[in-house]
């Protein structure tokens, strides 16, 4: 009996907890063996990802060197800028050169910008994630109040009214919802910028408030899709024995919501908000390119256009990255909201 | 105690707000659509890189100025010898960098060498390959050995492909470009913005901006609201179909002028059955001009008749060739073997101009019995099936370069056109100098391909600029690609 608990401690809790109980040491290999095969996971799905980036991208029409010089330029100076450019290699060269630079934390060099790759995505990323976060934050704070009032108010008029306003929010594409927001705040009452971004280090406060309204932008579909989650979670929860046991012991039905139903609501939810990151991330490429922002999506966005290839494969990939950080982070919260899934196993 | 401070917070606040109103004063903040790749005009075609530092911050020995014409640069004069072979010219004293090293004779030599060397990357270096030898004479003055007589050398010196670069600096001046001219760089957010500073040393006349920055928009809705909230004080080439927003807005001024860009019906004549002048005039009939330019460009295009600039002072009205006739275009496909018409495509690169022209076409030819097709592609992939693979029936595209007739003389072009008349004239007119003569050829060969209809002639572009009421001295014109700041100002 013993051995097994102390091997499933090991598996299921944090490496900490794990010479919680004695004081014995205990052998470290399950926990190693457990994460490896995560990170061996994680690396796979990575390659895979870079081969079928890298293919698509080979495949597309259209040459760079061509692109950068224009339509009169001769034959001979695209030449030499495709040469300069590397891409005479053959396409397994490139493709392994490239990942062997990034492995070494080395993005390669922007064909139509000359510049290094990582530091174009360091640079833009200031921009992006903040984006996002405030995206995120946003979506929740309206999203998840919205939702509980209507489950708490189910089929009254509050209920109704707000599940129709939330059906319009997601039916509103962000991009259009931006340039309202524009009209309003920016053009008529002149509250905030029509977009553009001033660096955090210039000016913290005019970078914060050039990201509130495309932030609002982003979160808006969001919040409505979050709002019908949390009410229909909560919805859910409220018919479950222990909600009427509960009630049963004496509270309220909102106290009763209030102190057993919302943490358990919140298990659908958090599936939601994991997803929601590769959404919001997709739709910066919109929010950006409509508010200006030099964000990861707009350089992504601008990058095919120019057929700036190696620009645009390690972009992906490192989108391909933070969406998978992202659910691996998920699946971590989960276990910390439901206890259950610890004990479970225990 | 607790009433002063707000006052005097309000007081600070009223400070700042007439502070930030007078600096605007000597600041510009320009919307522009496309954000340069990369700010070396020397590497690179994209009009969005010479929008930011032509003739601010780099400068060639010569500049061309609003009307086209050519003007003394960092060269203040120079002398043609009689055979057209050899020029001598004399730069102005006293010129630096922005990194502050001098300026001298070495500095053009380095440049012209580079434009020239076999790993060349400069999108024009065809246009300089007449230059045989570059010799400094003295740290003033350098000597140009051509191997044949160019009539348009001084003009091709003052285009943004060969502007004056230094050897210490050229290398960086795709990220920090350093240049001679009266704006120095002072910083890229890429993606967002261009930063430049009026360049106090500068040895010219100093402008009257101490300070422009350009903001990259590219949505057309999103550079509107931004002109309207007073984001950014104007744009040099704003899309035609929003204009109306500040056509009749007192706050604004809205800039109506010509362009270098022919916009043509691109025409494989290479291939059948466009190989058929008849089929080719045909086509040239049955060409609306004035509902094209009214659907495509608002109005605001002017129609053309060769691949000529209606501004330029060799131009030649031609509109008139091929007048629209679709009976006389019916006649024509009848006679080249094909009443019934034929099908044929027509692949349009992602411009408006473009993609709008391509419809309106499609149901003018239909009308004569042609059916047309209509691909969209992106630049790239236009750029590698239509101008390599000159694999297409028709396109459309607008040709910006100044002064192009010469593409005419290329059989390997992607048009195909292959008249020895013409390739003839163009040598003789790349080798004349006197302007009378120049403008006999040039006439003529505009005439023999609007005869030929090589390609179909539809309209030039207009650059539509919308600006601050209180802003002058803005170019109208583009008869070279760029934004000059030099004679901007604030006037009250």
């Amino acid at each position: 009996m013993l051995p097994k608990r102390a091997t499933n401690a090991m598996r299921h809790l944090p490496p900490c907890g794990g010479g919680r109980e004695g004081g014995q040491p205990r052998p470290g290999f399950p926990v190693t063996l457990f994460i490896l095969r995560r990170l061996l996971t994680f690396a796979a799905t990575l390659f895979v990802a870079a081969l079928i980036i890298f293919i698509l991208l080979d495949l597309l029409p259209g040459d760079p060197a061509r692109f950068i010089l224009g339509i009169n330029a001769s034959e001979a100076s695209v030449a030499a800028l495709r040469t300069q450019m590397g891409l005479d290699a053959p396409a397994h060269e490139r493709f392994f050169g490239w990942i062997a630079g990034m492995v070494r934390g080395d993005f390669g060099i922007s064909a139509t910008q000359r510049v290094a790759i990582g530091g174009l995505i360091a640079e833009r990323m200031a921009v992006t994630l903040p984006l996002t976060m405030m995206a995120m934050v946003l979506s929740m704070l309206i999203g998840l109040p919205l939702g509980i009032v209507a489950a708490m108010r189910r089929g009254k008029p509050a209920d109704t009214g707000l599940m129709i306003l939330a059906q319009t929010g997601i039916a509103i594409p962000n991009f259009w919802f931006g340039m309202l927001l524009t009209l309003v705040f920016a053009v008529a009452l002149r509250w905030l910028p029509t977009g553009g971004f001033t660096p955090w280090h210039e000016n913290p406060g005019a970078a914060f408030r050039g990201l509130i309204l495309p932030g609002l932008a982003l979160a808006l579909p969001q919040a409505s899709i979050l709002a019908r989650v949390m009410r229909t979670a909560l919805v859910d929860v409220t018919g479950q024995d222990f909600i009427r046991t509960a009630r049963a012991k004496g509270l309220t039905r909102s106290e009763a919501i209030w102190r057993h139903g919302l943490r358990n609501a919140f298990l659908p939810v958090l599936t939601i908000l994991g997803l929601q990151f590769a959404f919001l991330i997709a739709g910066t490429i919109i929010v950006e390119n409509v508010f200006y922002l030099p964000g990861l999506g707009r350089l992504i966005f601008t990058a095919v256009s120019e057929r700036d290839l190696t620009l645009v494969r390690s972009a992906t990939i490192v989108l391909v990255l933070a969406v998978t950080a992202t659910m691996f982070i998920t699946d971590l919260l989960y276990t910390l909201v439901d206890p259950r899934l610890r004990r479970q196993n225990a | 105690m607790n009433v002063t401070k707000p006052l005097a917070l309000a007081a600070t606040a009223l400070l700042l707000a007439t502070g930030a109103a007078w600096a605007q004063s000597s600041e510009v903040r320009i919307g522009v659509a496309l954000e340069p790749p990369a700010l070396d005009p020397t590497a690179g075609a994209a009009e969005a890189i010479d929008v930011v530092v032509y003739q601010n911050i780099f400068e060639g020995l010569t500049r061309i100025d609003q009307n086209g014409a050519v003007q003394p640069g960092l060269a203040e004069s120079w002398e043609i010898a009689e055979d057209g072979l050899t020029y001598t010219f004399s730069l102005h004293e006293g010129i630096t960098f922005h990194d502050g090293t001098g300026f001298d004779a070495e500095d053009v030599k380095f440049t012209f060498d580079r434009i020239l060397a076999e790993d060349s990357v400069n999108a024009q270096k065809a246009l300089y390959e007449p230059i045989a030898a570059v010799n400094v004479v003295d740290p003033q003055t350098v000597e140009f050995q051509l191997s044949r007589p160019d009539g348009l050398f001084l003009f091709n010196l003052g285009r943004g492909d060969a502007v004056i670069v230094a050897p210490e600096s050229a290398d960086n001046n795709a990220s920090e470009p350093i240049g001679t001219g009266p704006f120095a760089f002072v910083q890229w957010d890429r993606g967002s913005r261009v930063i430049l500073e009026r360049y106090e040393p500068y040895w010219g006349e100093a402008p009257a901006l101490t300070k422009a920055t350009y903001l990259f928009i590219s949505d057309t809705a999103t550079l509107t609201n931004a002109l309207l909230a007073g984001d950014v004080d104007g744009t040099n080439n704003f899309a035609p179909e929003a204009l109306a927003v500040f056509e009749n807005n007192p706050q604004f001024k809205v800039l109506v002028g010509s362009t270098e860009g022919e916009t043509i019906l691109g025409t494989n004549n290479a291939k059948e059955p466009f190989s058929d002048l008849r089929v080719r005039q045909a086509m040239a009939h049955a060409l609306n001009r004035q509902e094209i330019i009214d659907g495509a460009t608002y109005g605001y295009g002017v129609p053309i008749g060769s691949h000529f600039a209606p501004h330029h002072p060799y131009y030649l009205d031609l509109t008139g060739t091929y007048p629209y006739d679709p009976d006389a275009a019916k006649a024509l496909l009848a006679e080249a073997g094909y009443p019934d018409g034929f099908s044929a495509t027509l692949k349009l690169p992602p411009v408006a101009y473009a993609r709008l022209s391509g419809q309106i076409i499609a149901s003018q030819f239909a009308q004569v019995g042609i059916k047309l097709e209509l691909i969209s592609m992106e630049w790239a992939q236009w750029l590698e099936d239509v101008l390599g693979n000159k694999d297409f029936d028709l396109t459309i595209v607008a040709h910006v370069e100044p002064f192009d007739i010469g593409i005419y003389a290329d059989p390997n072009y992607y048009f195909g056109y292959d008249n020895p008349d013409v390739q003839a004239l163009n040598e003789t007119l790349n080798a004349t100098i006197d302007e009378g003569e120049r403008q006999r050829i040039a006439q003529e060969v505009q005439t023999i391909i609007a005869e030929d209809a090589v390609n179909g002639y539809l309209f030039e572009l207009a650059q539509t600029g919308v600006w601050n009421a209180k802003l002058d001295g803005m170019w109208q014109n583009a008869p070279i690609e760029g934004v000059v700041l030099r004679d901007i100002h604030w006037v009250e």
